[in-house]
């Protein structure tokens, strides 16, 4: 069974221009994205991960048709050799799944696709805790879409949690630690943790955030570093980088996201992690 | 077979005979069953529906009448005097007047039963009703026999099952029989072993039983018969049994583990197909034939509640099996799991059964010939033969341990799942484990309610419900509601939640509710001993590790070949494989061939069988069960202290072994010894000051986690009634403290003492109670007693008779009769009171029941309470026969009631003013009184209701015993009068299954 954060590979791809104009955003209005800064911070991001981590990391080329394509967490669900494709709540982004399909199955991972046309889901809803996973019932993933995903991944219990207030659940909700969940402070956060928490038979510690945001965090175990945690940095999240600083034995990577994030993309959004040993 | 019989009596000072004593009280009788083994007799459907006989009635009273010469105590045969017969003569002519209408439906239900069992098959075994018509003839005709004589046999009779009953709860497997066998000498009767099979034999049965009892009804027939049972084991062996008629399932489950040499057995039961081809597990504290019916004799060996840390077993042996198991489970489909985790138990059981990989030995395509995956893929072949290179030099019970250590990762590991519908009608599944409830939509969670979330649980006809404390989220505390399949499913899935609660959530047993008469619906509980007890146990186990052989799997796997994924596949399969095998009992093939055949059989029988249930619910009033549970304990935290105590005393014990070994020789027996002490004492080994520390702490603990049991409260009508202590249990105890009681198995006396201070808050609830029907009054009176009587372990009788005594200073005739039945109602809800909750209190009962029963409140008294007073004609017998909760009980009330005129007048409840109960217990007969002092209107009432339960053999003779409680009672208060008398009988079929 896949071990929480025990990754070898990475998929990613790269930002479109489109993404500026093109890419889809919750609050209607916002300031315009940075697209040269949203690059140098995307390359920073892919850098900590294959020089700093040593992860095999596969970059996949932006597609100016698609501008929600440096995303690929959405794309797909992999564990343990297996590979879910997604069919993304949202009609735009249904295309970004073909290319992440081909490598994934390039790679060597058993791919399997999604053909029912009434389900939907985003891998951003999608928490994998290394003994469970959790499924958020979110605008962009539905019961069907979890139940698909619970009969894919038969080893492990699948539990749903509906999520609102935000994007998706790992958007205020993600793995720091093996049984470490990293959770905003938000009453809907908080409420989606207790719920979580009364569905799991497992136990987990949770480390509490002030920003929501700033709970979006990637936790890799990495067997030459320990733990390692990419998180936002202090100039964004000052308080939450505080928290951060209190783990022990942790290598902490700070990130720069501050233009994916004016279109709800975080950390977690940017790649698709998955162990290949398996 | 059990026989109940339960009657109360309410007696009202204004009763005056209002009405003309006109008709006699002849029309109970017909309603009143007999009783008689299945087998006994074949029954026609002309049978007289009322074979009353009023002049008989009439004699009986200076007669004792002898159902029990007539019966053979050791083949059960028995025969119920009907309740209500003998009691005629004591009341008051008002009394006796029946109600035709109740009369009516219980006519109608029987003839609904007869005609769908009729179409149902022929064999006589299933019409039970019939036959109760009948030997309520007989009853009748037998009554003019000696005294003595049916006094001798009562005691005898009584005996020799009291007997039985403590040597099963003493684990023992051979005491049963010996005490079986002295019966028989006793009674100088032959033994007769009967070999053949079971179906067969039965027609035999039935009519020598016949013949004998009709030859010399003064001279008791007793026999001991045996039934070939077929166990089917996980390895895929079948061995065969002779098992006493009348065993218990515990025997039958020894016997198992005996032969396979496992100690441990705790986890495993055996289950066998009802006639629905259900999975059902026998319940070891019951007959054997009284749950299967007339299915065949065959069982499974499987595995009950699986060990969530399988590493925690003590026994390799224990693990095998454990192991074996799960690959039926993993090839049935039941345990899903990906092609990884498939490929990786897969390659360890490979390890496991043929050693190291041999390059020689194990050419290609040796993997194909084990079976591990309900879809076997050359792939996932090749997978495992990879991986099982990676084993190399693993031993075999280290190879069972990998397997296990992966498998109970998996999500439905351990998971018990049925089928059923939420609320909207929308197809789910429920699954029931170590921890808690699983919802389930296909194989998303959707909800999880961990034992702590859960109040109670209960189920209603096919009905499920649980109740869920309030949590951070919800404020208030909830019930949800889940439709079963049918009445069984329901009932199955409730007895599978309080055995998964009580094995891995408790640390000893609840004991079962029987001596609390007035419950309702099923009594069942889980008597075994708890994971905590168990793991105490095993830890003491020292004998070295006993040698078993791995059956090789790939006898399994050829049979399982082609066999559809299905339910009947596991048996099927299992037959099959077996027939490859050469089994150590060496059965013959042939054999097997005939018992699949009867397994189709009976599963063809099963779809015809449905009907009849559904028949009866819609005729009867349904019993429900609830269990309910109190804590305060988180699960999780208690979990963990428990892991590290359970480690520490691991260690303990095994120094302590270690030291055995060297200075002594082990004792075989130490095992079995300790088996039959009781538990505690079995802690002996460890310090004694840990033992005594771990003594307080429990004591504690037990407040806290104080279990409550209500099974009274079925029909909603109820709840309005409950009382409730004012004090919380809630005292929460410090995790330290909770460390300690792990280890120890707790006493019932601790227990039984704390839980007196529990306390649970039903009222709040009730309100959702209130919205329920008019009918309810009616199905409170007659469910509460019913309830009590369903006791059926051994053959008894309960005999509940309550005796009411009003002294009213107005005579304002609907208030009273609204009292009366709301304190009658609240007496039935808790016989038991608490002492210490209620001021003048006295508690005069060694035996204090273990459930909590508190007294908080004055009684509210809804308007609905009034029905019974409330009808239109004053003088009315309430006849109701109802299931409870299944099929296969009758139960029968009748109630004589005062005339009252109207009773709709006040609906004040009044207050309460004290409440005391005095219950004392004899040899075969528990009397409570209850004495109520209410102030309603500056009306001070006061009520004295006298219960009275026999619990004894068929032989007693019960019209006498509750005569006399009339007697008796009026005897005592001369200045008061009878206000209601109510006659409930309970019978429980032959075939029952269920409790």
């Amino acid at each position: 069974m896949a071990g929480a954060g025990v990754y070898s590979h990475a998929l990613v791809r790269g930002i479109p221009e489109s993404l500026a104009g093109g890419a889809l955003r919750r609050s209607g209005e916002g300031s315009g994205v940075d697209t040269a800064r949203a690059r140098e911070e995307h390359r920073l991001y892919v850098k900590a991960l294959r020089v700093q981590l040593g992860l095999v990391v596969t970059e996949l080329p932006a597609d100016e048709a698609l501008p929600d394509c440096v995303f690929v967490e959405d794309a797909a669900v992999v564990c343990g050799g297996t590979a879910l494709i997604a069919r993304p709540g949202a009609p735009s982004r249904r295309g970004e799944v073909t290319a992440i399909k081909k490598v994934l199955s390039d790679l060597g991972l058993k791919i399997v696709e999604m053909t029912d046309e009434t389900a939907t889901l985003d891998g951003g809803d999608i928490l994998f805790t290394g003994k469970e996973f959790f499924v958020g019932l979110s605008e962009r993933t539905n019961q069907r879409g979890a139940e698909i995903l619970a009969n894919v991944f038969k080893d492990y219990a699948v539990s749903k949690v509906s999520v609102s207030g935000a994007l998706h659940l790992k958007s205020f909700c993600t793995m720091a630690g093996p049984e470490l969940i990293a959770i905003g402070s938000s009453d809907q956060a908080q409420k989606t943790l207790m719920n979580m928490q009364e569905m799991s038979e497992h136990r987990y510690e949770k480390l509490t955030l002030p920003d929501d945001m700033a709970a979006n965090c990637v936790y890799l175990n990495i067997p030459t570093k320990g733990h390692v945690l990419l998180h936002r940095t202090a100039e964004e999240f000052p308080d939450s980088a505080k928290e951060f600083g209190k783990l022990k034995d942790y290598l902490l990577i700070p990130v720069c996201n501050t233009e994916l994030a004016k279109v709800d993309g975080g950390l977690t959004c940017c790649s698709i992690l998955f162990n290949k040993a398996v | 077979m059990t026989t109940e019989v339960g009657s109360a009596i309410q007696v009202n000072e204004e009763s005056k005979g209002t009405e003309p004593d006109d008709s006699e009280a002849s029309n109970p009788d017909k309603t009143s069953n007999g009783n008689e083994e299945a087998e006994k007799e074949i029954q026609e459907d002309e049978q007289p529906e009322s074979t009353t006989q009023p002049l008989k009635e009439q004699e009986f009273n200076s007669s004792i009448s002898d159902a029990s010469t007539q019966s053979t105590p050791s083949s059960s045969d028995k025969k119920d005097p009907t309740g209500g017969k003998g009691l005629f003569r004591f009341l008051p002519g008002w009394l006796k007047k029946p109600k035709s209408m109740s009369q009516v439906e219980t006519t109608e239900e029987k003839e609904a039963e007869e005609d769908i069992q009729t179409k149902d098959r022929n064999s006589e075994d299933e019409q039970p009703e019939l036959m109760k018509s009948t030997s309520e003839n007989e009853v009748v005709k037998g009554m003019e026999t000696e005294e003595s004589k049916t006094d001798e046999i009562v005691e005898q009779y009584s005996l020799n099952s009291a007997e039985l009953q403590t040597d099963l709860q003493t684990d023992k497997a051979k005491k049963p029989e010996e005490s079986l066998e002295k019966d028989a000498d006793m009674d100088n009767e032959e033994v007769v072993l009967d070999e053949k099979k079971d179906e067969n034999s039965k027609d035999g049965e039935v009519w020598k039983d016949e013949d004998a009892s009709k030859k010399s009804p003064l001279k008791i027939p007793k026999k001991i018969k045996f039934m070939q049972s077929k166990v089917f084991m996980l390895d895929g062996s079948e061995f065969t049994y002779e098992i006493e008629k009348h065993a218990k399932g515990q025997i039958m489950l020894d016997k198992v583990c005996e032969q396979i040499n496992l100690l441990e057995k705790d986890y495993f039961g055996l289950t066998f197909r009802d006639a629905t081809g259900e999975k059902n597990w026998l319940d070891p504290a019951k007959e054997i034939k009284k749950q299967i019916r007339s299915c065949a004799w065959h069982f499974n060996f499987n595995v009950k509640f699986y060990p969530p840390d399988p590493s925690q077993l003590t026994e390799d042996i224990t693990r095998y099996y454990l192991c074996l198991q799960l690959r039926q489970d993993i090839v049935s489909g039941r345990l899903p799991c990906s092609f990884v985790t498939h490929a990786l138990l897969g390659s360890c059981a490979l390890q496991a059964e043929l050693g190291d990989y041999d390059a020689n030995e194990h050419k290609a395509g040796y993997v194909t010939e084990l079976q591990f995956s309900p879809n076997q893929t050359k792939e996932l072949e090749e997978k495992i033969s990879e991986l099982h290179k990676t084993h190399r030099g693993l031993t075999p019970a280290q190879a069972d341990a990998q397997f296990l250590e992966n498998a109970k990762m998996l999500s439905m590991y351990g998971v018990d799942l049925h089928h059923a519908k939420d609320s909207e009608g929308v197809d789910i599944m429920l699954g029931v484990c170590a921890n808690g409830l699983l919802i389930y939509k296909d194989r998303l969670r959707i909800n999880r309610f961990a034992w702590p979330k859960i109040l109670k649980i209960s189920y209603k006809r096919s009905n499920f419900y649980i109740k869920i404390r309030p949590g951070e989220i919800e404020q208030f505390e909830s019930t949800i509601g889940f439709k079963l399949p049918n009445h069984r499913a329901a009932k199955r899935l409730w007895k599978v939640c309080v055995e998964h609660h009580t094995f891995f959530r408790l640390l000893s047993p609840e004991q079962t509710p029987k001596s609390k008469f007035m419950t309702l619906g099923s009594k069942f509980r889980y008597s075994g001993r708890t994971q905590a007890q168990t793991r105490e146990a095993s830890i003491l186990i020292d004998r070295p590790a006993p040698f078993f052989e791995r059956t090789s799997s790939k006898r399994m796997s050829r049979s399982l070949d082609g066999v559809p994924a299905g339910g009947i596949n596991e048996v099927g399969l299992q037959q099959e494989s077996s027939c490859l095998s050469s089994t150590a009992d060496g059965v013959k093939t042939e054999a097997d061939a005939l018992a699949i055949k009867d397994i189709t059989t009976s599963l063809k029988a099963s779809q015809l069988e449905m009907p009849v249930e559904t028949k009866n619910n819609s005729l009867s009033i349904e019993g429900e069960s609830i269990y309910v549970r109190h804590s305060n304990l988180m699960l999780e935290d208690r979990d963990k202290t428990q892991e590290d105590l359970l480690k520490h005393q691991a260690s303990i014990s095994e120094l302590k072994r270690s030291f055995m070994e060297s200075t002594s020789e082990t004792r075989p027996n130490e095992w079995e010894n300790r088996l039959t002490k009781p538990l505690l004492l079995q802690t002996e080994g460890t310090s004694d000051e840990n033992q005594k520390s771990e003594m307080e702490e429990q004591a504690e603990v037990i407040v806290e986690e104080a279990i409550v049991i209500e099974e009274v409260k079925s029909a909603p009508g109820h709840s309005k009634v409950k009382l409730e202590s004012p004090v919380e249990n809630s005292s929460i105890v410090p995790p330290v403290e909770l460390a300690a009681k792990e280890s120890n198995v707790s006493s019932s006396d601790s227990r039984s003492d704390s839980e007196e201070e529990a306390e649970y808050h039903p009222q709040t609830k009730e309100g959702e109670n209130v919205k329920r029907d008019q009918n309810e009054c009616k199905t409170l009176t007659t469910v509460a007693m019913d309830s009590e009587i369903s006791v059926t372990d051994i053959e008894e009788v309960h005999f509940p008779v309550t005796v009411v005594h009003k002294m009213q200073d107005v005579l304002e005739e609907d208030l009273q009769e609204m009292q009366n039945g709301k304190l009658q109602e609240a007496k039935q809800e808790h016989e038991d009171i608490n002492p210490k909750l209620n001021g003048d209190v006295s508690f005069i009962d060694s035996d204090a029941m273990p459930e909590v029963v508190c007294y908080a409140e004055p009684p509210v008294v809804k308007t609905e309470m009034v029905t019974i007073s409330d009808t239109v004609s004053p003088d009315k017998t309430e006849i109701a026969t109802k299931e409870v909760p299944i099929v296969q009980t009758e139960t029968k009330t009748i109630t004589y009631e005062a005339a009252q005129g109207d009773g709709s007048g006040d609906n004040d409840p009044g207050v309460l003013m004290s409440a005391q109960t005095i219950t004392s217990e004899s040899f075969c007969q528990t009397m409570t009184t209850q004495i109520t002092k209410t102030v309603k209107g500056g009306v001070s009432e006061t009520r004295i209701e006298k219960r009275i339960v026999i619990t004894g053999d068929t032989d007693i003779d019960h019209d006498q015993a509750l005569a006399q409680a009339i007697k008796e009672a009026k005897e005592q208060h001369p200045d008061m009068s009878v206000t209601r008398v109510v006659v409930h009988k309970e019978t429980e079929l032959t075939e029952d299954g269920d409790e």
